[in-house]
């Protein structure tokens, strides 16, 4: 039955998927090898790849589809029973579809080394959550390559940030359709390399280059539980492969606590990569990285990489936390989602950075994907990564517009921007359709797959975190409300009025050198301030400063003849993602009994894989989240107005005035002190006491213990030297001999300071005491 | 053990032909200095070459036997012979041995330490190779002893003469604390003679030999061993002697200890700690895995506390071979496969780390951490060079370091029937945590030496970008970029971290079946 027919069964794509991340694999080579003496510097190797490897995941898709489709239309020989093997409930109208068949993924390895009997093998495991990935990265990555050629224009290190974009994208894709575990690894720390350089791009700002190596070390803190979770799986299981794992995960006969061990292991890697709480305070300083990349890598697709582990390997989380029980259990995958909701969506009211908003809104948003996982919500967790990853990469590539064009290379809301509604249409068209994409309102994108998991929370028997859903969605569109307003309405304020404040960006710079992490200030502020304080010292010679920022040849052409707005370059892609901002939900639409994802994605229930419920959807049941994510806006609006607004307002400086409301900011400001707890408290207080402890030990004490014996073994020698040497043994009738020795010894001594004697008296003196010591364990 | 005895002068010559080089640059006087450099580079050359044959005419068919294999008598009075062969595990050792010294001459062309002298330095370096050569191929235990004591003398007069300032301090602690080692070895040794009845020192006779001695006495001579070889390695808490040494070494001597003389000692429990005498090894590999992890946790703590780059670099061999350790405390054939992968991964990317800091001062006369910063933007290959190794070494997959420390975590789940699972399955939880520090200590280096601005002392007239003005001002003159004979020196193992990285099982495949073969005793 699951012997896996080959090749002819499949389709060329389908059989050939590997080659989609084997393609900007060897693009990123040829970049680093060959592309600064390239005409495009190499970016257009990058962007060629990445088309040719959305080709091929289109074409995939488009296979995958049909042999979907051919199954369930031929039904009969593939199909496996469902609830036969006891995930069911069978309580619900699903089970009613009993009998769907299973889609065999398609599966290919290639043994890549092996060692004591054990194989590593290469290869890839296509089914509907790889090929949604495989498109969905294919196609983000091509349009941010595609808004970056303008967007980095003349940067310094133009090449090698194409070179970091595609092995980015070489890395996801390897990891999406690995076949094995250490496949997954492998990708998921590529991924990590990427996130390493990418946000320390502009690394002569210390405040970039420690939020750099917060980010990379954050996560590798979280990879420990990887690597032990991997360890684990092989070692109860002793496979590596994808399928098996789930077989084995699914079958009753499996020791859960195993499976509980590797779920909370492979778990604590995901809240790493994911931006769970508590280790979420990474993501937003990794704001300080250019914008293509926080759309691309910190929004829409690498810290969704989490988010598919556990999507991945479902079964074993799902067993392993038994997500299944039905009733008030609270497992750990739902209870970091549901926190990391509300904190992250708390934290967001309180920034001034536009980017550090769509960063919290990222982190809470895959707090909706975990918790929705959590609660059995496979399905709409994952068409969740869907949607957000098409409006939240819209909401970021508006935030570059905007500042590359408007706001002068600054991302702060309050000092810059304001009154661009009319001024930058594509740009705010987009921001306003994807804001309302992701607040969950009707008929957008994200209401689809928000509102089910919501729905979905509560359908399977977790009344906690449908309460936490609907907070959630009421605090983001709050938040985003704020947001669209300071950036839009209002009046122009700063560099979004025109003011050029050169000196003071230059006068910052220093200051911001010694910024920390976490540091507000943004970061392509201070790249800018860099290139103007180059600039008028003449010291550009060597091409290290930020000509991204050659503002007038840009702004003489603009989007479409749009005075304002964009060039093209950046426009297009933008519109692009507006327009599936809202269309992309439309293809699991439960509104409208458009259900393709369930077809398409969603694994049968069978031996590899549980049965998924679906809560039935109703207008009635989304109706408490449509409440509140309208009174969310009004409420906000009000605020916003009276707060930031031009008219007067009793509002206005309220936390200064009142201790509570002051106090409960300045919490949020600090965001609730984690990265003091991190910072100060772990790696200060207690990692480098507990490192100068240690190595005092080993100077004062193992290597006292050696110096001593040393200096101990030379007091014996002289005292033997002078005693018994000189006195009783010269004495005798050694002399002559002794004399030969010394005049060998003597040849030596020049170098070696007469010590070999002294050697050779201790290397016998401890064969000596060896050999006692095997007499006296009596052999 | 089977033996094949095909072609058996190959293995003498390859160990031998430096001395020939040796013999000639004796000859020769001190002043001609290039003259010494070219018999050195083209000796060590010929014996790569050798190397190379013997790669060629391997039979990876039959890995697990002992090939080119020789016997002669030697000290018949103690039944010791001259008993030479090469298996899957030596022959990475021992041509990574032979390419390290190539490399090493190379980058010796222009950067001969002070006080100068080449004829010495490389004659050293060539008997160096003998050495460490010869400790790979020695199959019987005499003339491991020896080889593995010649080693010592060539590199303590490496530290003490061309070494930095606390050079006498260092090289005569490294020799007292190796040969401290060397001598309760020897007695351990002795010892197995005299169990086993007296009748051969040879490594395969002990093999068969040495299963039958009594428990107890085995667990003694274990421990003769153990320490002798954990000095070597060094594991916690015998590492002290290996700070000093490599931060006082030159840079040649760093890269040479780094590379291969650490490997004698985890190459010793392998080769000969744990076949000869299984039932010890046994009792031994909790301790042993228990103070690998010590050393895994306790070198990266270490590495935190430095502020000095060479030492730093110094403690993190300490973390690493705490992950080879490991891997052969598990008895299983995936912890020593992954252990070997280990040694040869960081002696490629440890030994270039050591480049690298040997090259930054050479350029900055400084190793503060404190006062180098924006490398990349003074000499960004050297400094992209830099972070490649200090990724490679934080076990990034897709480079050689990942698969020494991966598959060593991955087989303390399961380690060998005999040991307790509990213990085992702590200590991949512990050492996982070291792979998290590791990261921390490489990249906190990386992201202060690295990124940033120049700092103003190195840049002439105190300003950021000063590149161009460098060369008015003499005192900063020497901050250049990679030079040829450091890319010529370099590349190969730059090359080798991808590969093996890319393609492990180009050194799986020949390290599997001894390994296999070896730990066949622990699965019946």
């Amino acid at each position: 039955m699951l012997a896996h027919e080959t090749a002819a069964s499949a389709g060329w794509f389908l059989d050939n998927a590997f080659l989609i991340p084997v393609i900007p694999a060897v693009a990123f080579a040829v970049i680093i090898l060959f592309g600064k003496r390239l005409p495009m510097k190499g970016s257009e190797v990058g962007i060629v790849s990445m088309v040719g490897a959305l080709v091929l995941a289109v074409g995939t898709t488009y296979q995958w589809i049909q042999r979907v489709d051919a199954v369930h239309g031929g039904e009969g020989e593939h199909a496996v029973a469902r609830g036969v093997y006891g995930f069911a409930r069978g309580l619900l109208p699903q089970a009613a579809e009993g009998g769907e068949p299973y889609v065999e993924p398609v599966i290919r390895s290639w043994v890549w080394w092996q060692s004591g009997g054990l194989e590593f093998g290469l290869g890839q495991h296509i089914d509907g959550l790889a090929v949604m990935l495989l498109l969905l990265v294919t196609f983000i990555s091509t349009l941010v390559q595609i808004f970056s050629l303008e967007y980095v224009r003349g940067d310094r290190r133009y090449t090698h940030f194409f070179a970091s974009l595609t092995l980015f994208s070489a890395g996801m894709l390897a990891m999406v359709l690995a076949e094995n575990t250490v496949q997954l690894i492998l990708g998921w720390e590529i991924m990590g390399l990427c996130s390493f350089l990418l946000i320390g791009h502009w690394w002569e700002e210390q405040a970039n280059s420690r939020a750099a190596l917060k980010a990379f070390f954050t996560v590798r803190v979280g990879d420990m539980g990887l690597l032990v979770g991997v360890a684990i799986l092989f070692g109860a299981f002793g496979t590596f492969s994808i399928q098996e794992t789930s077989r084995i995960a699914m079958d009753p006969a499996t020791s859960q606590t195993v499976l509980l061990w590797a779920a909370i292991a492979l778990f604590i890697a995901c809240i790493g990569k994911s931006g769970q709480f508590p280790l979420h305070t990474w993501l937003p300083d990794a704001m300080a990285g250019p914008t293509p990349v926080s759309s691309l890598l910190h929004s829409s697709t690498m810290v969704v990489a989490g988010v598919f582990l556990v999507a991945r390997l479902y079964p074993v989380f799902y067993n392993g936390f038994d997500i299944a029980q039905n009733g008030n259990s609270l497992n750990f995958i739902a209870v970091i989602g549901g926190i990391t909701i509300v904190i992250a969506a708390g934290l967001a009211f309180v920034q001034n950075d536009i980017k550090k908003v769509l960063a919290y809104s990222t982190v809470s948003q895959l707090g909706y994907m975990m918790m929705g996982l959590g609660v059995g919500a496979w399905t709409p967790a994952v068409f969740h990564i869907f949607t957000h990853a098409f409006f939240k990469c819209a909401l970021f590539l508006c935030a570059g517009s905007i500042s590359h064009t408007a706001s002068h290379h600054s991302f702060d809301m309050k000092k810059d921007m304001g009154g661009l509604l009319k001024r930058m249409p594509i740009t705010s068209g987009v921001w306003m359709v994807s804001t309302l994409a992701l607040c969950g309102v009707p008929f957008f994108s994200g209401f689809f797959s928000k509102d089910e998991i919501i729905d979905n929370a509560e359908h399977n028997g977790y009344p906690i975190f449908f309460v936490i859903g609907l907070i959630g969605a009421f605090m983001t569109t709050a938040y985003m409300t704020r947001a669209t307003y300071l950036t839009f309405f209002g009046s122009p304020r700063g560099a979004a009025a025109g003011e050029h404040h050169h000196d003071e960006a230059h006068a910052e710079e220093h200051e911001l050198g010694l910024a920390t992490v976490g540091h507000d200030a943004p970061a392509d502020a201070h790249a800018h301030a860099d290139h103007t304080a180059h600039a008028a010292h003449g010291h550009d010679a060597h091409g290290a400063h930020d000509a991204h920022d050659a503002h007038g040849a840009h702004h003489a052409k603009p989007a479409f003849g749009i005075a304002g707005e964009s060039p093209i370059l950046i426009a297009a892609p933008i519109a692009i993602l507006g327009v599936l901002a809202v269309v992309s939900g439309y293809i699991n639409a439960a509104p409208f009994h458009i259900e393709k994802f369930l077809e398409w994605v969603e694994p049968r229930a069978s031996e590899f894989a549980p049965a998924i419920d679906h809560a039935t959807f109703a207008w009635s049941k989304a109706m408490p989240s449509i409440v509140l994510v309208v009174l969310g806006f009004v409420v906000s609006l009000a605020i916003s107005r009276s707060v930031f607004g031009d008219a007067p307002s009793k509002l206005k400086g309220l936390t200064e005035r009142n201790a509570v409301l002051g106090a409960g900011h300045r919490f949020l400001v600090n965001k609730y002190y984690l990265d003091a707890l991190y910072e100060n408290v772990v790696v200060k207080a207690v990692a480098y006491p507990i490192a100068q402890a240690a190595y005092w030990v080993n100077q004062r004490v193992l290597d006292g213990v050696v110096n001593a014996a040393g200096a101990g073994g030379r007091r014996t020698g002289e005292w033997l030297y002078k005693y018994v040497d000189q006195g009783a043994i010269d004495g005798l009738a050694v002399n002559g001999s002794g004399k030969a020795a010394r005049g060998t010894g003597g040849a030596l001594r020049p170098l070696q300071s007469g010590k070999v004697n002294q050697y050779g008296a201790l290397l016998f003196g401890a064969a000596a005491v060896g050999a006692l010591v095997l007499v006296i364990a009596n052999i | 053990m089977d033996v094949i005895s095909d072609q058996n002068w190959v293995l003498s010559v390859g160990t031998f032909l430096p001395l020939a080089g040796v013999l000639v640059m004796l000859l020769i006087p001190k002043r001609e200095e290039l003259l010494h450099k070219q018999i050195a580079l083209i000796t060590a050359l010929a014996t790569l070459a050798v190397g190379i044959y013997t790669l060629v005419q391997f039979d990876y068919g039959q890995a697990q036997s002992l090939q080119f294999y020789a016997s002669t008598e030697w000290i018949t009075v103690i039944n010791s012979g001259y008993t030479i062969g090469l298996d899957g595990i030596s022959l990475p050792l021992y041509f990574l041995s032979m390419v390290i010294t190539v490399l090493v001459m190379i980058y010796s062309w222009d950067h001969i330490p002070s006080p100068g002298n080449p004829k010495a330095f490389l004659i050293l370096m060539l008997v160096l190779q003998t050495g460490m050569a010869g400790t790979f191929i020695a199959q019987d235990l005499i003339l491991f002893f020896v080889f593995f004591e010649v080693v010592l003398l060539p590199m303590y007069f490496m530290i003490g003469v061309w070494g930095g300032e606390q050079r006498q301090y260092a090289s005569l602690k490294f020799f007292l604390y190796t040969m401290f080692g060397s001598a309760l070895m020897l007695v351990a040794f002795l010892a197995l003679f005299y169990q086993t009845g007296r009748e051969s020192f040879s490594i395969p006779f002990l093999v068969e030999n040495g299963i039958n001695i009594d428990e107890d006495v085995a667990l003694w001579i274990f421990a003769g061993m153990f320490i002798g070889f954990a000095v070597k390695v060094p594991m916690f808490p015998f590492h002290t002697w290996l700070p000093d040494a490599h931060t006082q070494a030159p840079t040649q001597g760093s890269v040479i200890l780094a590379a291969i003389l650490l490997k004698l000692g985890t190459y010793g429990f392998v080769r000969i700690a744990i076949p000869i005498l299984p039932q010890a090894a046994v009792k031994w590999a909790p301790v042993i895995g228990v103070l690998a992890v010590i050393g895994i946790i306790y070198g990266a703590l270490g590495c935190l506390a430095q502020s000095d780059m060479k030492r730093l670099i110094a403690f993190s061999s300490v973390a690493h071979m705490g992950f080879v350790m490991l891997g052969i405390s598990t008895l299983t054939a995936t912890g020593i496969n992954a252990a070997l992968f280990g040694m040869v991964a960081h002696g490629l990317i440890t030994g270039m780390l050591f480049f690298c800091a040997g090259s930054i001062k050479e350029r900055y006369h400084t190793l503060e951490i404190k006062r180098l910063s924006g490398m990349l933007i003074q000499m960004p290959k050297l400094g992209w060079i830099l972070g490649f190794c200090a990724m490679a070494s934080l076990g990034l997959p897709g480079l050689a370091g990942f698969w020494g420390e991966f598959p060593a975590i991955l087989s303390a789940y399961n380690p060998a029937p005999q040991l307790d699972v509990t213990l085992f399955r702590t200590l991949m939880v512990i050492a996982a945590l070291g792979t998290v520090l590791a990261a921390a200590y490489l990249l906190w280096l990386y992201q202060r030496t690295a990124f940033g601005e120049p700092n103003p002392e190195f840049t002439g007239h105190g300003h950021a970008h000063a590149v161009g003005a460098a060369g008015n001002d003499e005192h900063h003159s020497d901050i250049h970029d990679v030079n040829i004979y450091e890319w010529v020196a370099w590349t190969p193992l730059l090359i080798a971290i991808v590969v093996f990285g890319v393609y492990p099982q180009l050194m799986f495949k020949v390290m599997d079946p001894a390994v296999t073969q070896l730990v066949g005793v622990f699965n019946p």
